[in-house]
């Protein structure tokens, strides 16, 4: 089997659940029998200021759980894009939720995939969900855990007084999926 | 063995102690360690056991030690500043020779310092912290398994050897996921006995716990046989992990969050054909002076990486064979190397190996 390692910054406002798209992500890799770590910035951002987690899935061992130089970076906002975009490895992968991005990506070494995830979220019913748009939307086109692997581990990753929310985060995901677009030679 | 689970290093480290019959937790909150309390004041309850949010971190300590005299596995955790506000009670609890588990999720000092994970109280947690000549027992774990079997072990230890262990992991460890695989709980009416312990004295003579002995010669005896206890404890409870160590000719030396970001840079490194190796120690106390003694005289060259000015380099030094040159990376106040920084420091050592 060929080895792999990838590592993704998850990026948005507090509030985004960032750290559950990151643990559903974590625990699908985990699921599907990887090796995971899973990294929360745990500062005062997660009442409202930007909020990151770092989630590295591998076929081998994982040395350092802090990840300087991300091989794709999911951007739920316009500062974390700010934030991340100069970090990401040269060949990696920008995901950017369009909703909440106004500006096109400025590297030219890189791939770039968007999703309206703001959008899609409400149109199915909770901004909330825009999580998982843009983590369906992820897998979609970095394929390193299956879709139904982060639909069956919904039900271990959402506290248990989300349990009703359980259905929605599935449709948000799958729509995600569908959904992913990438964009090129897009100019600012 | 049990099922994989996704847990941070706090919960894990929680789950372990309850499943190594640990029935009552003392604390005050502060970050980065407030998950593991939050963990124990939901849990706790499911085993009948008693979490207490403490008024402060000395009442906390000190419900630690009525705990442990009364024969119970007990358990603290705080962070940094907090385990300052403890040592009167660990210096007590080491003079009383009670057992006891106190975790140090380590953030930035020195003072209030702020919350980033840091490795700055190396030497508070292995020189003693409080006044007296004792010693914890301190183990450094490096991952989240390690979070909780290192929390199972140190209930054993702390009964074997009637002393406060601590774990000293920092707000990495404490806030990160990992898989899991949790021990097995044991059965609380097979823990070891305790005929020391204050039970209520029925059909037994009387125990006493004294703070302190009555008379200068009982002191001084009293610190003969902590002494003694510490020489054991030197010979027998050393741990440390040699990664890529066969051939190596330079080694690199790091605990906890260090050595894992460290392993990343000598993995690079050795993809290189750079012969470079790593020892972690995980007891921090007694260090593994085992592990470097006796080394092959071709490994001259060491390189302590650690998030602080320079502590654990003092116990390198004083292990490492005659002639051997030990170079440090490192900075306090919640500082984190990279790996990029860590290789580099390897190659520049690499390139001048033969000069030095």
């Amino acid at each position: 089997m060929r080895e792999w390692k990838e590592k993704i910054v998850m990026a948005g406002f507090g509030g985004q659940g960032i750290m559950l798209m990151g643990k559903l992500l974590a625990y699908a890799g985990m699921f599907e029998g990887r090796n995971v770590t899973w990294l929360p910035s745990y500062g005062p951002e997660m009442r409202g200021g930007t909020a990151n987690c770092m989630v590295i899935i591998s076929t081998g061992r994982i040395a350092s759980p802090y990840i300087v130089e991300p091989s794709s970076i999911i951007v739920m906002n316009q500062p974390s894009l700010d934030k991340f975009e100069k970090a990401v490895k040269s060949n990696g992968l920008i995901l950017v939720n369009s909703s909440m991005v106004n500006r096109a990506v400025e590297r030219r070494d890189l791939k770039v995939f968007k999703v309206a995830a703001s959008e899609l979220a409400e149109d199915l019913g909770s901004v909330h969900v825009a999580n998982m748009v843009a983590l369906g939307a992820y897998v979609k086109v970095k394929p390193i855990v299956k879709i139904e692997s982060l639909e069956k581990s919904l039900s271990s990753v959402l506290p248990v007084y989300r349990r009703d929310m359980l259905k929605l985060n599935r449709r948000a995901l799958k729509l995600g999926f569908r959904e992913a677009l990438e964009v090129e030679g897009e100019t600012s | 063995m049990g099922e994989k689970l996704l847990m941070t290093g706090n919960e894990a480290c929680g789950e372990a102690a309850i499943r190594a019959g640990c029935r009552f937790f003392f604390a005050y909150p502060i970050t980065p360690q407030n998950e593991l309390l939050e963990y124990m004041a939901r849990r706790l309850p499911e085993v009948n056991g008693v979490f207490l949010q403490s008024e402060s971190e000395l009442a906390a300590i000190s419900m630690v030690y009525g705990a442990s005299a009364a024969g119970k596995r007990v358990m603290t955790a705080s962070s940094a500043c907090g385990i300052a506000l403890m040592q009167e009670g660990i210096s007590y609890l080491a003079a009383s020779q009670l057992p006891c588990v106190i975790v140090d999720v380590t953030r930035a000092g020195p003072g209030l310092g702020r919350i980033a994970p840091s490795q700055s109280d190396y030497r508070q947690a292995t020189r003693g912290g409080g006044d007296g000549d004792y010693n914890v027992i301190v183990l450094g774990p490096a991952s989240v398994q390690e979070m909780a079997d290192l929390t199972f072990l140190a209930f054993d230890l702390a009964d074997k050897y009637r002393n406060p262990v601590m774990i000293l992991a920092d707000g990495m460890l404490g806030q990160m996921m990992e898989p899991v695989i949790l021990p097995d709980p044991l059965n609380l009416d097979k823990l070891p006995m305790k005929p020391w312990a204050l039970t209520g004295a029925k059909n037994r003579r009387r125990n006493l716990i004294l703070a302190a002995p009555y008379t200068d010669e009982e002191l001084i005896a009293l610190n003969e046989e902590l002494n003694r206890k510490y020489r054991a404890i030197k010979a027998r409870e050393q741990l440390w992990e040699n990664i890529y160590m066969e051939d190596a000719e330079i080694v690199v030396v790091a605990f906890g969050t260090s050595s894992r970001i460290a392993t990343e840079a000598v993995e690079n490194a050795r993809r290189e054909g750079i012969k470079v190796g790593m020892i972690r120690p995980v007891s921090l106390w007694p260090f593994p002076e085992k592990a470097f003694k006796g080394m092959d005289t071709s490994v001259k060259v060491y390189l302590v990486v650690e998030m602080n000015n320079g502590q654990m380099i003092e116990d390198v030094l004083l292990s490492v064979p005659d002639k051997s040159i030990v170079y440090h990376v490192g900075k306090g106040g919640g500082w984190r190397p990279t790996p990029r920084l860590i290789y580099e420091e390897i190659i520049k050592l690499w390139r001048r190996r033969l000069t030095i």
